[in-house]
């Protein structure tokens, strides 16, 4: 079924506004999504009629604000097919989320001579977490090399893995190219040898259908505000019994169940994972985004993002000058690309000159850039509310831009 | 020659005529950054590249009869556009001018908007680095060295 943009793009009142004196062209989509009116409307209504602490309160406010919040956790737990809402953990993004299993999973269970595997395609957050645990540990981290097409190469992976191999974290979609990599093969094959894995879900999870029992994922990460929610929010999906046999992340409020001078015991899961009062307001609002997406379709959402990034490519592929970065055969909307001649942050202030908002530089994925030979590149990523005529326009600059060096 | 206000006051009469126009105002960046001398590729060290800038911005500074020359290369042309402004209104002067003076034109011409916030840091570094070369040959010669 295909969407209805122009209705659509009526739910996001940011998008109707003129940047340096041009309307705005918001292909950004990758660093952060923009918030349909439901969700703006719930963190409002959530301050303006419900605000309490949740879960410990014994009025009707605290009443309200634990179910609302609890009910995002299955709306979270329906949207990824977990099998429970305890296993859904709310955190303040997917850095934190990884940064929670590296502290927790990764403390307790890796030791010296272990291995873990992340990619080239990885984000800082998916890099950083484990270059701290294995130098605490005495762990060895290993990097899955990527083809010139951007494409992680499996059989590379296999050769990586081994029975040192305790861990995997891998992008499901890398955020710089685009690139949608096999996860479910990596997943399996990570279990014959007995590691665990984590998917970063953060730009694959608005894109692509996700269900973790059929991905077997031990876990996966994600933001919300990539997904049409509230900023500093974040899920980490784990299977219970992974869960259960982690340590507490951090100490205080909600996490335990009784303290004594003496000692601590801890809150069940998901609770023992969520110390201190949460973001309760954006969470109940997430659920707004979830809905939202819920009800166009994951299919007519991809498929109409498809749709933009198969046009873009064609419409700029045209333009002398024009390069490419990262061309793997599975792709979610993101179009990486270079000028010849040109520095990606000239191009990104010309193109905001024109009211085009794109991201340049290396997208938190330095490595990656080191591998590709570039200092960064620009970025125009899609989202649904992003039309064929934003794309005429980005092109348009886009060739305008490139007439400066390639005459 | 004009003192540092004053040239400071062509710049900002510049921009003006150029008005709200972003992209106008950056192709004249761009332009001006063309204009600047070669930087001699051999000056292309990491010691001479300023912390705080995204893009890579190399400066050095010689003194020649009590005055200071700036030379500056950056890897990006509206970078190189902005230094080529730091020059045109620092060098060829005493150091200690240089290092009292009050640059008001970043603000006057609007460049926090031309080039976002997280840029115009960078372009207080350069501004810092001028300055610090500045009083270190402003000491050198009260030294008499």
């Amino acid at each position: 079924m295909s969407l209805d943009i122009e209705k659509l793009r009526g739910l996001f009142p940011i998008l109707h506004q003129e940047v340096h004196g041009k309307p705005l062209i918001y292909l950004d989509n990758a660093a952060t999504t923009q918030k349909p009116q439901s969700v703006i409307d719930a963190i409002s209504d959530y301050y303006e009629k419900d605000n309490a602490n949740i879960h410990r309160g014994a009025h009707a406010l605290a009443d309200r604000s634990t179910n609302y919040f609890e009910s995002t956790r299955e709306a979270v737990r329906a949207f990824i097919n977990a099998r429970e809402s305890a296993e859904i953990i709310l955190t303040k993004g997917t850095t934190e989320s990884i940064n929670l299993v590296a502290a927790t999973f990764g403390r307790k269970f890796i030791g010296a001579g272990d291995e873990i595997i992340i990619s080239t395609l990885e984000h800082h957050s998916n890099i950083v977490p484990w270059q701290m645990l294995c130098e605490e540990k005495g762990a060895v981290l290993k990097i899955i090399p990527i083809n010139d097409q951007g494409e992680l190469i499996f059989e590379e992976f296999v050769k990586l893995t081994s029975e040192r191999t305790k861990f995997v974290s891998v992008v499901h979609a890398s955020n710089a190219l685009g690139t949608i990599n096999p996860v479910k093969e990596i997943i399996s094959h990570a279990h014959k040898v007995g590691a665990k894995v984590l998917l970063d879900g953060a730009q694959s999870t608005s894109h692509l259908d996700i269900d973790v029992q059929d991905l077997d994922c031990d876990f996966l990460a994600f933001s919300a505000h990539k997904l049409y929610g509230p900023t500093g929010l974040g899920i980490l999906y784990g299977k219970r019994e992974v869960l259960e046999s982690m340590p507490p992340y951090q100490g205080g409020g909600e996490m335990i169940k009784e303290v004594s001078f003496e000692g601590t015991t801890f809150n069940d899961i998901p609770f023992k994972f969520e110390a201190g009062t949460p973001n309760i307001g954006d969470v109940i609002a997430f659920k707004k985004a979830l809905e939202f997406i819920q009800e166009l379709g994951k299919g007519a959402i991809k498929a109409h993002e498809d749709e933009l990034l198969r046009y873009a490519v064609e419409k700029l592929s045209d333009i002398k000058g024009f390069i490419p970065v990262g061309v793997a055969k599975d792709k979610v909307s993101v179009l990486s690309f270079s000028i010849q001649g040109m520095h990606p942050f000239d191009v990104g202030v010309m193109l905001d000159a024109k009211g085009i908002a794109v991201r340049t530089g290396h997208h938190c994925t330095q490595p990656l850039m080191k591998r590709l030979g570039l200092e960064g590149t620009v970025r125009a990523s899609f989202a649904v509310y992003n039309t064929k005529a934003e794309i005429d326009a980005l092109a348009e600059a886009v060739q305008k831009i490139a007439r400066i060096k390639n005459k | 020659m004009r003192d540092i206000k004053e040239v400071q006051e062509e710049i900002i009469s510049e921009f003006e005529i150029l008005g709200d126009d972003k992209e106008s105002t950056i192709f004249y960046i761009m332009e001006l950054g063309a204009g600047l001398d070669d930087f001699p590729e051999e000056q292309k060290i990491d010691e001479h590249i300023i912390k705080g800038c995204q893009s890579k911005v190399w400066l050095t500074a010689s003194e020649k009869e009590g005055k200071i020359q700036y030379q500056a290369d950056s890897n990006t042309d509206i970078t190189k556009g902005l230094i080529s402004l730091l020059i045109r209104v620092l060098s060829d002067r005493k150091p200690a001018e240089i290092a009292y003076a009050d640059l008001y034109f970043i603000d006057k011409i609007g460049m926090g908007s031309i080039i976002g916030s997280q840029r115009s840091n960078g372009l207080a570094s350069m501004i810092k680095q001028m300055k610090l070369y500045a009083l270190a040959f402003d000491a050198k010669l009260n030294a008499g060295i």
